[in-house]
């Protein structure tokens, strides 16, 4: 199978590798190459969710396994994931105090600063912020396991790999991301109350108040449960990815730069789709 | 009185004279693209027997053992467990035959992030939850102390050499009480006095439990000690099967040649 997004070899001073340029060369000469190789990605990708779908379903279930990737997936990127959170709020709140003041808006303010980060830059923040951390720990821990035979060494322990690694994987994520979603929200809204707070007195009271005036369950509850499906995108990439490795370390890195490149990508794609989704269905 | 594991009605039932094989591997082909591994390999091996397969390097010995267990599948032929035909089987319901096997890998492919305990104990955690904890961990004990690895409960495979590994991976292939052991490479990377202590080891184990065995080796002085049975592969072909002195009478050449190398 073709390697989508092979890692580039960042920082390298000197003549381009050999391999890059044959890779280039050969899409050059056979572009169809390249559309045949997306095909061939996405139909193991829908086998491989075919297998993890049949193993989720049917016990015995790896509840413990499941329980330590929800502290490897949640309580591990919560500090990250507030952070990040938190600096989004402050930068929305400079934007948005900036940008109102000219157009006589302030009282906006609470209501702008709300809504963009519960509806729009936190859930996609914490997915690509998780993306990079918990989709590349996932996709270099199996493709590790997988090149130095663990993987296989499980199989033939008679533990389906499918039940025990990929399917709690990405569980873990599609169970997380909605809650980290949460934590990336309060915090913007902290820290972007905080920062108008140092510029002009602000009680959180107020901007609280203000802030979700009139909003509805609808107004917030899907943008932040979409991130659900940015837990299954994430997952699926990184453990897709990470258990078919080849070809030792090198394969091992590839395997970790293309679960967050392809799991950021189809992440912000599936963005778009979701957005609509929502607009359509409740709004 | 001798058992072997029928796989239908997952009960042990006893042993007839003449009867099935644990192994059979039947007119097995592998190619991997345009490079034909194995053309055509039938080899058996009866419960209580050890079958060397040697054979130069990548003459396709590793990946029989692989056919076997099922972590590939031939272009053709057949592979019995038991007499059942593995081919075509769904993961679980293949599941259900490899726990009457054990594997050795040739790197032992020890969990990293598991201590040396874990790693045996993992097979029982997931077979065996009927075990309480103290049970579970009296039996790895046991185990690691039957490859003389007690002193390394709470080690992490990083911590020990390659030999110790070995041993270690024995241990959890042992873990639930196999019929049929596969080993690959037992003694591939270890210095001489390391590779007799593990083919005693392995003497050992079959005379106590009487495993039906193959091992892959290219290690004719290990395969000596420890086989009934050797098979020599060459361009994807058993070359000749039988015990070392039969092979030692052997008119081929490449059969005089490769003893005479080893």
């Amino acid at each position: 199978m073709r390697d989508l997004g092979s890692s580039p070899t960042a920082g390298t001073n000197g003549p381009i590798p050999v391999r890059r340029s044959v890779q280039f060369a050969s899409v050059v000469s056979n572009p169809w190459a390249l559309v045949d190789g997306l095909f061939e990605w996405f139909g193991s990708l829908g086998i491989f969710s075919w297998h993890v779908l049949k193993a989720a379903v049917t016990g015995p279930f790896e509840w413990r396994e499941l329980i330590r990737q929800l502290d490897e997936v949640g309580s591990q990127s919560l500090p990250l994931v507030a952070l990040a959170g938190a600096a989004i709020g402050v930068v929305i709140s400079l934007e948005a105090r900036y940008s109102l003041s000219r157009f006589g808006a302030k009282s906006l303010f609470p209501t702008t600063v709300v809504y963009s980060v519960i509806q729009v830059m936190g859930p996609i923040i914490t997915g690509l912020v998780v993306c990079g951390r918990v989709g590349a720990g996932i996709g270099a821990e199996l493709a590790s396991m997988k090149v130095t035979e663990q993987i296989d060494a499980i199989e033939a322990s008679a533990i389906n790999p499918y039940r025990l690694l990929a399917a709690t994987r990405i569980l873990a994520c599609i169970l997380m991301l909605p809650l980290l979603t949460l934590a990336a929200d309060a915090c913007g809204l902290l820290a972007g109350w905080f920062a108008q707070t140092l510029v002009e007195p602000l009680s959180l009271h107020h901007f609280i108040k203000s802030g979700f005036n009139g909003a509805t369950f609808n107004a917030f509850l899907p943008q932040t449960f979409k991130t659900a499906v940015y837990g299954l995108i994430i997952g699926l990439v990184a453990c897709f990815q990470g258990m078919r490795t080849r070809g030792g370390a090198a394969g091992v890195g590839r395997a970790a730069t293309n679960s967050v490149v392809l799991g950021s990508l189809l992440l912000i794609l599936a963005d778009v789709v979701l957005v609509n989704f929502i607009l359509v269905f409740f709004h | 009185m001798a058992s072997t594991y029928n796989i239908a009605t997952k009960q042990a039932e006893p042993e007839q004279l003449g009867g099935t094989p644990a192994v059979a591997v039947e007119h097995l082909q592998k190619s991997f693209g345009a490079q034909k591994v194995l053309q055509g390999i039938s080899v058996s091996v009866s419960r209580g027997e050890t079958l060397a397969v040697l054979g130069r390097s990548g003459t396709g010995k590793s990946v029989l053992l692989r056919l076997i267990i099922g972590l590939s599948s031939p272009d053709s032929g057949h592979v019995r467990i038991h007499g059942q035909d593995i081919g075509g089987l769904a993961l679980d319901r293949m599941g259900e035959i490899r726990k009457k096997m054990g594997f050795l890998f040739q790197h032992a492919a020890l969990y990293d992030s598991l201590t040396i305990g874990e790693n045996v104990a993992f097979p029982l955690e997931h077979h065996r939850r009927e075990l309480a904890k103290s049970e579970r961990t009296g039996r790895v004990k046991e185990l690691l102390a039957e490859v003389g690895m007690e002193s390394g409960f709470e080690k992490m495979p990083s911590d020990i050499s390659g030999g110790m590994q070995k041993r270690v991976g024995l241990a959890r292939a042992l873990a639930l009480e196999p019929e049929i052991l596969l080993l690959d490479e037992p003694t591939a990377g270890l210095d001489p006095i390391s590779s007799g202590e593990i083919d005693e080891l392995i003497l050992k184990l079959q005379r106590e439990r009487q495993m039906a065995s193959i091992v892959v080796t290219h290690d004719l002085h290990s395969a000596k000690t420890i086989a009934d049975r050797l098979a020599i592969l060459d361009q994807g072909n058993v070359v000749i099967e039988g015990t070392f002195e039969a092979l030692q009478e052997s008119p081929l050449g490449f059969v005089k040649e490769f003893l005479r190398q080893s």
